[in-house]
């Protein structure tokens, strides 16, 4: 990992902390983020952790690019000796796989597509050897995902499976990217599986859609209440594959305003993770689902 | 006091100077595209610089007020009239209850900023009355304006007077062909020097892909990339990377084909390559580019950006003086 600092415009520094992604450096760029926003920096206006970089916006009227930059670097100094551990939450979200609009829609645009001769889930358990979809969702949906970005659209997180390197998934985006995605789609980029808060252009594979709603900008909905966007950097997601009965019974409870996402608070180190991360996964699970 | 909207023109919002704090969930900072015509035609009107006007791009909207007040258009030339009768865009004048205000055809440049006094008064979400059509957030119910919406209109201030005028000298707007000053990085490092010669050599054409999300250009020559083995995530594509924050202002390049300039109500990250970013100065002159207006990119380093940004406060300044 080497760190690259480059100034994007006159307000933006954008930090690369590694080209290649990894949990390693979204906890870095995680940590840089927080010491920024912890010290409080006159003039800065912005500050939005990505996978593996982050990016600050200041005003350059108050405190100079090139001071602006120093500070940074200084940040990074301590930084590279920050305890990797956060507390978070981990949150299950019900996921209807192989759901009807997803695959209208996939079916609507598939002369964009890599394979026009399969769905999105046929293709992506395919090129990352699976014997079948189903095999493949128990893969997408066995073990936890950590959201390493919030963006692109309000609200839409990116999430980055905890498994080794070599079990993560990676599939490409569609040639072209579609005019229409439906609100809610679970999609895949990349290594990155992300859920659209709103319908609308996407380039990822699209695997399912969940009745769980995770951007109001009304805040009718209770637990979007105190704020309109559900997701943040750091939290930690399973995802619990239910069927159309499971889907239209989440639902109806999302319409009466009955539904709440289930999720506890979590403390995730990432060097206890690193040792054994099937163990770890385990405990999570424990933690989201034991009383 | 409101307004009735009785035509909305293409795609009117109402914008002030927008929502910072929130683009790290994906919350653009949204506001006026030219924010320099939206702070003049604010002052023309006796407002706070940073009350909410209507943004009409291309083609204005039909209005009808129920009170009198003082209005000013600045930014394109969108020749205002009122009851049929032509007004000077750049100057502020008297509307009476019952008045209609159209707008005659676009004469250039693109995007009108409609100023009333006492500001248009939606309820302000997270911050800002600024619209973000594509989250329906902000504005007049989260959305472009409607034919029979009614937008509120909030208390006129002591200094609100019609007949005041920006002088021609002091008004801003890009030129022929448009010239945006571009610094260099971020990931300028991908594509080869040749290519990084031609893209500032050449001249582009906006695409009709241009909203507030971003501008496209066509035109210029296909940019060649550095050969290297794609990093864990980022994807296949040369002009791919490991999905990242976007500046305001950057300048991605899918598949190194057509750049998109990102504006204020940017996609706030994603997997493309960035060669470099449009200064703030410039930001405003993006907002004002029609389809097919042609457009170089010239390089210039952090001393040149940061003295055009003072340059633009500098006009703002002298506006305020000419007014007062």
């Amino acid at each position: 990992m080497k760190t690259r600092y480059a100034y994007g415009g006159d307000e933006h520094i954008f930090v690369e902390v590694d080209e290649e992604m990894s949990l390693d450096a979204f906890f870095k760029s995680l940590s840089m983020t927080t010491a920024v926003r912890d010290g409080k920096i006159k003039g800065v206006t912005e500050i939005c952790p990505a996978n593996a970089s982050f990016q600050v916006k200041y005003d350059p009227d108050v405190i100079t690019p090139a001071a602006m930059m120093d500070m940074l670097k200084e940040i990074e100094k301590t930084a590279e000796h920050a305890d990797h551990s956060i507390d978070t939450r981990i949150i299950e979200v019900p996921v209807y796989y192989q759901d009807p609009w997803t695959h209208e829609t996939l079916m609507r645009f598939r002369e964009r597509h890599q394979d026009p001769s399969g769905t999105d889930l046929d293709y992506a358990a395919r090129i990352n050897g699976y014997d079948d979809v189903d095999a493949f969702i128990e893969a997408h949906s066995g073990a936890p995902w950590f959201v390493s970005m919030v963006g692109f659209v309000a609200g839409l997180p990116f999430m980055y499976q905890m498994v080794e390197r070599d079990r993560q998934i990676e599939v490409p985006k569609y040639l072209k990217p579609r005019t229409d995605t439906p609100k809610q789609t679970v999609g895949y980029g990349g290594c990155f599986s992300c859920i659209y808060s709103v319908r609308g252009a996407g380039g990822y594979q699209m695997f399912g859609v969940t009745p769980m709603p995770i951007y109001d900008p009304k805040q009718e909905i209770s637990y979007l209440k105190d704020f309109m966007v559900f997701f943040s950097p750091g939290d930690i997601v399973k995802y619990r594959p239910i069927n159309r009965e499971e889907y239209d019974d989440i639902l109806a409870d999302v319409e009466a305003d009955r539904f709440k996402p289930r999720t506890r608070p979590v403390t995730f180190s990432l060097d206890d993770f690193k040792q054994d991360i099937n163990g770890y996964n385990h405990k999570l699970m424990e933690a989201l689902n034991g009383n | 006091m409101a307004i009735k909207v009785t035509s909305p023109g293409l795609a009117t919002t109402v914008q002030d100077l927008g929502r910072p704090g929130y683009y790290h969930l994906g919350i653009p900072i949204s506001g006026g595209m030219d924010r320099f015509a939206l702070r003049a035609a604010n002052m023309l009107v006796g407002n706070d610089e940073g009350a909410a006007v209507l943004e009409a791009v291309f083609m204005g909207p039909e209005l009808e007020f129920t009170d009198d007040a003082i209005v000013a258009v600045t930014g394109a030339d969108l020749p205002p009239k009122l009851n049929g009768e032509g007004r000077d865009t750049w100057a502020s004048f008297a509307v009476k209850a019952g008045d209609v205000l159209s707008f005659g055809y676009l004469k250039g440049n693109a995007r009108g900023y409609i100023a009333v006094s006492g500001g248009i008064d939606v309820p302000v979400v997270l911050g800002s009355r600024s619209t973000y059509a594509l989250g329906a957030l902000g504005g007049f119910e989260g959305r472009p304006l409607a034919a029979g919406d009614q937008l509120p209109v909030g208390q006129a201030s002591a200094n609100a007077k019609a007949g005041r005028e920006v002088p021609v000298n002091l008004r801003r707007g890009p030129g022929t062909p448009a010239e945006l000053r571009v610094l260099t990085g971020i990931y300028w490092h991908r594509i080869t020097e040749q290519s990084g010669k031609n893209f500032f050599a050449d001249t582009w054409k906006v695409a009709p892909e241009a909203d507030r999300i971003g501008y496209r250009f066509r035109g210029g020559q296909e940019l060649g990339f550095v050969d290297r083995k794609p990093p864990f995530g980022a994807g296949s594509d040369p002009s791919n990377i490991v999905d990242g924050c976007y500046p305001y202002g950057s300048i991605q390049v899918p598949g190194g084909t057509e750049p998109i300039v990102l504006h204020r109500d940017a996609v706030s990250g994603g997997g493309y390559f960035m060669l470099g970013t449009v200064i703030s100065a410039d930001m405003d002159l993006i907002g004002q580019l029609q389809p097919n207006t042609e457009t170089r990119f010239v390089e210039v380093d952090m001393e040149t950006a940061l003295a055009a940004r003072h340059d633009r406060q500098k006009l703002l300044a002298d506006i305020r003086t000419a007014l007062e």
